[in-house]
């Protein structure tokens, strides 16, 4: 057993590290170390960067840009981007509609979907829930008719992350409405702006609107653009959700979030002290820090015994990194608004129509998102697979229930 | 030992709830309030004056209903339900409270019956951006003008319904270090006073709040409320009205919200079954249960100590009330959240604003963690 990273992967790590510090803007990496709204633009400009760096689509095979990196080598760009507060790669394009269309796509579709999605020159949407499908996604409704060389989609998705910038979505759909439930489903995949497509933003607790409904009225969806076989999306489905195994427990993130909270408790007055001095908050924050440390020596084994899964199979105990990542993460958003305290309580969201005006209130400008990033935190617990889902999956597959 | 209400406060819960429940049925009704001018319905606010709600704990001779904490709460734990975006806290309950326990007869028979009346909205400006959950802690200063009036100077924050209030009472130092819970005075001060500069915004939960900036404000003698230098107890009496007032009112809000779950367990369907036949999803429900009961009896608790004479057994019951309340309601909002998956994270259910005020009350005057190190420090609730 030897844990520790070898020469080779340390310098591989500088060579990440330096790039994201002088190549990212930092108005952009602080605005997500902060906790503040980024920008579509945000997102493209560092997309674009490490597309041009080649890294991009890390994940992907050489052919279609991909780095062949090892396992470890992933994972210690994922914990220095995160580290660093460099937005990730959107996650619809880079690792899940595009492995999927890598897999199941034909080359035709994968010659015209995969530049551009790696560029980010198109932004990509997740159609898969409805309202009455969440956890019981294969309950799904949306029906696709085929008439001659097209599909006619009839429908709606909700919860659809950041539609409001999408290009393209990809969806699944149901295209035997006689077979049982997982067995007529297809994916497909089509334009935003196809007419019948309309978009409504859902407004959620912390005052953003990340989040749409989308409806779906007589769009017409060439065949071309089925992925995979008619009624065999639903295999398409689970390589999907089972693709992203490392970077969902965000350990980067949390830590780098913990180091800033200790930074700023110095600050803090409590007790006639600071709060880092106040024993009761530093030894919360310690908590948080165990915590943190088991989870990624966990991912760590996790990583090593992926260096010699062969199967290609998901191991279904990677469920607890997102079951554990998920708690952890909120519980570092809980501690950030602790630290505020009574200044987390005005609410400033340039966003939002509900207010003229946008300076933070006096008080500590960094408070200003302690309570928006809490409220939404607690979706990490929800999408993805909840974590009572992750459970369930836990119990059956580990277990042996 | 009665835990039932008479047949007055029985009414009162009643007429309250019924009103309240009514004018704030719909989610859309509070999202377009809180977007409105002054961020509540001050036609609403008439119906309070007219059922009397503004004029509960002041007495008789100053237009009040000369009645108790038991009233408050049923009012706080109505208002909870419904979400009510009225400045009551602010009014009746924090200036209100200063008012009534430390203002001059003068002072209370000029502004109590205006307050009862709903004619004039005031604001608690105590808290300041440095002092965090130290009551003590005030830099604001009042220097004597020798002719028995006062200047301020300093600045206050998140001054809840500071933004609309006629006038506000103030909290500030004529001597002593700024930690010291000696040489602290408060004033009434007109809001729109020469000198007074505030900047209103709304909160995370939908209400209003305002920071407020005080330079060479102008005071009366008559402006003064008690005694100068000596207002620190009747600061924190204010502010334990408060927390007995919060716990009522997180009650209300973590009752509804854990109804609002159960009932959303047992409609919505997943895998062809309502998601409340998992047995793990029943089991959360009633943890959340208990925390509401909980919280309920500390809430009651509250009213049975509020008006305790002895300071220190006052001082620790008021601990222990805010540190149940804030785990309750954390707990609570937690997992109604969760129990809701993606419906309880959006501004149009009603869940998530339950959740929002939940979480804001916990921040409001000293969170869980404050007051269980200051019942610590002061021994905990039972004699060793
Ligand atoms: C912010 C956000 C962004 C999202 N983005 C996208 C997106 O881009 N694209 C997309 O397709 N979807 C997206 N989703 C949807 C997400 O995947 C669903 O919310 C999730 O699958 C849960 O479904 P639901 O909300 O319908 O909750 P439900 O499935 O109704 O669950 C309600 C509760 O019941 C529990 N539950 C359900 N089944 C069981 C069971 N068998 N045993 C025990 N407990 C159970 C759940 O854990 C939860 O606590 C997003 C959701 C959120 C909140
Ligand atoms: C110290 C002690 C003193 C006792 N004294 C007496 C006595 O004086 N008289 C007497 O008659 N008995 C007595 N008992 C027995 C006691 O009532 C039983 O232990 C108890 O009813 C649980 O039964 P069990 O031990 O068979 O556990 P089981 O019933 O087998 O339960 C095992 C576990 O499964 C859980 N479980 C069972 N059913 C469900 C379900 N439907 N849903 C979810 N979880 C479930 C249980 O909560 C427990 O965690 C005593 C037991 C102890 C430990």
């Amino acid at each position: 057993m030897d844990l520790r990273f070898s020469p080779e992967e340390n310098a591989f790590r500088q060579e990440v590290r330096s790039f994201f510090q002088t190549e990212i803007p930092l108005s952009i990496r602080s605005k997500s170390i902060e906790g503040r709204h980024l920008t579509k633009e945000d997102i493209v400009t560092t997309q674009k960067t490490l597309h041009k760096k080649g890294w991009a689509v890390y994940n992907w095979p050489k052919e279609w840009g991909g780095t062949e990196w090892t396992p470890v080598q992933q994972y210690i760009f994922l914990e220095e981007m995160q580290a660093n507060g460099v937005p990730p790669p959107l996650a619809f394009n880079t690792s899940m509609n595009g492995p999927v269309i890598i897999q199941f796509g034909t080359e035709a579709q994968k010659k015209k979907f995969l530049p551009r999605m790696a560029s980010l020159d198109d932004w990509w949407c997740q159609g898969f829930s409805e309202p009455g499908s969440g956890s019981d996604l294969a309950s799904l409704k949306t029906t696709a008719v085929r008439q001659g060389d097209h599909y006619i989609v009839n429908g709606q998705k909700t919860w659809t992350t950041l539609a409001q910038y999408a290009d393209w979505i990809f969806c699944l759909v149901r295209t035997d409405p006689n077979a049982k439930k997982q067995l007529g489903i297809s994916y497909i995949v089509f334009p935003m702006t196809s007419p019948g497509v309309t978009r409504r933003p859902i407004q959620l607790i912390d005052g953003g609107s990340e989040v749409n409904e989308v409806f779906f009225d007589d769009v017409k969806v060439p065949v071309e653009n089925l992925i995979g076989e008619e009624h065999r999306g639903w295999d398409c489905a689970k390589f999907l959700l089972g693709n992203e195994r490392f970077g969902i427990a965000r350990v980067g993130v949390s830590k780098m979030r913990v180091a800033r909270i200790k930074e700023l408790a110095k600050r803090v007055p409590s007790n006639g002290g600071s709060l880092m001095e106040d024993p009761q908050f530093a030894e919360k924050v310690a908590l948080a820090e165990v915590e943190l440390k088991a989870l990624e020596m966990t991912q760590m084994r996790f990583l090593a015994a992926e260096r010699g899964n062969k199967s290609g199979k998901p191991n279904p105990a990677t469920s607890m990194l997102k079951l554990k990542g998920s708690e952890i993460q909120q519980t570092v958003t809980e501690l950030l608004m602790e630290l505020a305290g009574p200044l987390a309580i005005p609410y400033a969201n340039d966003e939002d129509d509900m207010i003229g005006h946008n300076a933070p209130p006096i008080g500590a400008e960094w408070a200003a998102p302690a309570a928006p990033t809490y409220f939404n935190y607690r979706k990490v617990s929800i999408y993805g697979g909840s974590n009572e889902i992750q459970r369930n999956i836990l119990a059956k597959a580990v277990l042996g229930f | 030992m009665d835990f039932d209400l008479s047949e007055e406060q029985q009414l009162l819960k009643d007429n309250v709830e019924r009103l309240t429940a009514a004018r704030y049925a719909e989610v859309k009704t509070r999202t377009s309030l809180m977007k409105s001018p002054k961020g509540y319905s001050e036609a609403l606010w008439k119906e309070f004056a007219e059922m009397g709600l503004l004029a509960i704990p002041f007495a008789e001779e100053h237009g009040g209903m000369g009645q108790g904490a038991v009233e408050t709460m049923l009012v706080g734990e109505a208002f909870g339900r419904a979400q009510v975006l009225e400045p009551y806290f602010p009014t009746v309950i924090l200036a209100g409270s200063a008012l009534r326990l430390g203002a001059s007869e003068a002072m209370k028979a000029a502004v109590l019956p205006e307050v009862a009346a709903g004619t004039l909205t005031l604001a608690f400006a105590h808290q300041e951006p440095e002092a965090r959950f130290d009551l003590a802690n005030v830099a604001t200063t009042a220097k004597a003008d020798g002719k028995g009036g006062y200047v301020l100077e300093g600045a206050k924050c998140v001054v809840l319904g500071g933004d609309s209030a006629d006038k506000l009472v103030v909290s500030a130092r004529v001597s002593g270090d700024r930690k010291s819970k000696d040489g602290l005075v408060l004033f009434l001060v007109d809001a729109d006073a020469a000198g007074v500069t505030r900047k209103g915004y709304p909160t995370q939960d939908g209400t209003r709040a305002a920071d407020v900036t005080l330079s060479g404000v102008k005071v009366g003698a008559d402006a003064v409320i008690g005694d100068a230098g000596k207002a620190y107890p009747v600061i924190e009496r204010t502010v334990q009205n408060g927390i007995a007032y919060l716990a009522a009112e997180a009650v209300g809000g973590m009752t509804a919200l854990h109804e609002l779950t159960v009932e959303y367990l047992k409609t919505r369907k997943q895998f062809g079954v309502p998601i409340g036949s998992f047995q793990v999803l029943q089991h959360r429900s009633v943890d959340m249960f208990v925390s509401v009961e909980q919280a309920r009896s500390m809430a009651y608790y509250a009213c049975v100590m509020i008006d305790e004479p002895d300071e220190s057994e006052r001082r620790r019951a008021m601990h222990a009330v805010k540190v149940q309340i804030g785990k309750s309601a954390r707990h609570v909002g937690q997992e109604a959240i969760q129990l809701h998956g993606g419906i309880g994270m959006t501004m149009e259910y009603k869940g998530g604003h339950y959740f929002k005020r939940l979480t804001m009350i916990d921040l409001m005057f000293g969170n869980a963690d404050h007051h269980l190190r200051e019942l610590t420090k002061a021994g905990g609730l039972l004699a060793a």
